[in-house]
């Protein structure tokens, strides 16, 4: 059986889904959590497949993202990211 | 739509009459997590219902000592799979709540973890919903939401909120975690109500 | 296992260490997704070593069914952080387990390719030495400053004399690059696998930093 540690993934999980709602290669992208302030690339984050799509600070654990799609849609929740640093290295 | 020669998939179709639309069969029981799983002692648990003149909660051992059903139910999961005949001992909602004075029409339920999600009580009563602590006889594993979980097969398995430390009755509907980003408000699966809008 | 080589209209190049997400899509209209890293270095078109999983979802159509002129879809190249270049002149150190090994055999060919003189060690763990995925190919590579390291977990072979467990700080301590070196690192495989190779490498002195990481899910 699975042990939960499997469930944890990182922010590469999710790069291709990224890569669609961005327009733009993100997995590199710095995040500052809103809940604690670290600073970390999307893909050094925790990744958490569920009904829908939980990104977590790996330090606080506090939500930064929340990703679903379905019927053509994505819903993103971005509120618990102060902020992401888009663009060229 | 480009369509790869010879897939199928591993999934099964079933009896349309146990099988909601848009679902598949399972024979596995996938596990799906919003976050960590928390992993509170037994000696700390508890389950309390709030929103109501008095607040009425239960230690891990007074929980155990309720009335206890064991209910042989269809599940049904957004993400399409669907896994029959699952069989689960817990404690009645109906049991919970008659404990309890209350007129309020809608509870959020919320979880160690930080999860919650939100139904009508009407959703949660009338022998429709439990407070799950062992699934195919043996006690619930916390990966699928131990100690306890709540219960609700005739919604869409993201209300069956795992790791479930209580209830608020609330006269407002408050969509909880994933109701507040996508996700249909009530989440019925005979009506395929997966996202808003549907 | 299976290498797939794939040929995608208007591809615009990748780096080593990116993947492709796949999609299939039944006759009905049912899809199922999932993420293959490319084992061929840039400029050596597209290829992807598939690992069967018996209770997998795509993964037994792409190894046992898939012939010459089926056609999926991909999105990609995906992947800005867990790449190598071939340009960086520290020394790097590759951790894999299982499967975890095909983006870092593409770092790995991307060396010989450029010609790289970075000083690269592989460290890979596999159950057994038949489980040892592109074993021919990475022994004919090492050399020219490049080095393949195996740990067999599960059983060896009759007179095996290289490790034999699963990684752990002390097997590390013998292999990894001196923390003095500050080398580059990726690692790849399971979150298990993930996870504990770079908490070994923080107790061998390694800076978290300098270590990339990349977590595959249990399914196929």
């Amino acid at each position: 059986m699975t042990g939960t540690s499997e469930l944890r993934l990182d922010g590469n999980a999710i790069g291709g889904l990224l890569l669609e709602v961005f327009g733009a290669e993100v997995t590199a992208a710095p995040c500052v959590c809103g809940s604690c302030g670290a600073r970390e690339e999307m893909a050094r984050l925790d990744v958490y497949i569920g009904a829908g799509i939980v990104v977590r600070c790996r330090h606080c654990e506090g939500v930064m993202l929340r990703i679903v799609q379905g019927h053509g849609q994505t819903w993103l929740d971005l509120s618990g990211a102060a902020s992401l640093q888009l663009g060229p290295p | 739509m480009i369509v790869s020669r010879g897939f199928r998939g591993k999934r099964r179709d079933g009896p349309s009459d146990r099988v909601p639309p848009g679902q598949y069969l399972t024979d596995d029981f996938p596990v799906l997590s919003a976050g960590p799983t928390p992993h509170t002692p037994l000696e700390e648990w508890t389950f309390t219902i709030h929103g109501v003149d008095e607040p009425k909660g239960w230690t891990w051992d007074e929980f155990q000592a309720l009335p206890r059903e064991t209910v042989t139910v269809d599940i049904h999961c957004v993400t399409r799979w669907s896994k029959l005949d699952t069989v689960w001992e817990g404690v009645s909602v109906d049991t919970l709540l008659d404990e309890v004075g209350y007129d309020s029409p809608y509870a959020l339920a919320f979880c160690d973890g930080g999860y919650t999600t939100n139904l009508p009580v009407e959703d949660l009563t009338g022998g429709k919903a439990w407070v799950a602590y062992s699934y195919g006889g043996e006690p619930l594993d916390p990966e699928h939401g131990g100690p306890a979980r709540l219960l609700v097969p005739h919604l869409y398995f993201w209300k069956s909120a795992k790791w479930v430390r209580g209830l608020t009755l609330r006269d407002e509907d408050e969509p909880g975690f994933w109701e507040t980003n996508g996700y249909h408000l009530r989440g019925d699966p005979w009506l395929e109500q997966r996202y808003w809008g549907d | 296992m299976r290498t797939l080589e794939l040929d995608v209209p208007d591809w615009p190049g990748h780096r080593a260490g990116q993947h492709l997400d796949v999609r299939l899509t039944a006759e009905d209209g049912y899809q199922a997704e999932r993420s293959y890293s490319i084992a061929s270095p840039p400029g050596d078109g597209v290829a992807l070593t598939v690992e069967r999983l018996d209770d997998g979802e795509v993964s037994p159509y792409l190894v046992d069914e898939a012939r010459e002129g089926d056609r999926v879809e991909v999105r990609g190249p995906i992947g800005g952080y867990f790449v190598w270049d071939g340009d960086e002149p520290e020394p790097v150190l590759l951790v894999g387990g299982g499967s975890g090994v095909v983006p870092l055999a593409a770092m790995a060919r991307q060396r010989a390719r450029v010609g790289s003189t970075a000083p690269m060690k592989l460290l890979l763990s596999s159950r057994t030495i038949e489980d040892v995925i592109y074993r021919e190919e990475l022994d004919a590579l090492a050399g020219g400053g490049f080095e393949v390291v195996h740990t067999l977990t599960r059983s060896q072979p009759p007179g095996w004399t290289g490790y034999s467990r699963r990684i752990d700080r002390g097997l590390l301590a013998e292999v990894a690059w001196p923390a003095s070196e500050r080398p580059r690192v990726y690692v790849c495989g399971s979150t298990r696998f993930v996870d504990a190779a770079a908490d070994g490498l923080l107790q061998v002195g390694y800076d978290a930093r300098w270590i990339r990481t990349e977590r595959f899910g249990a399914t196929g």
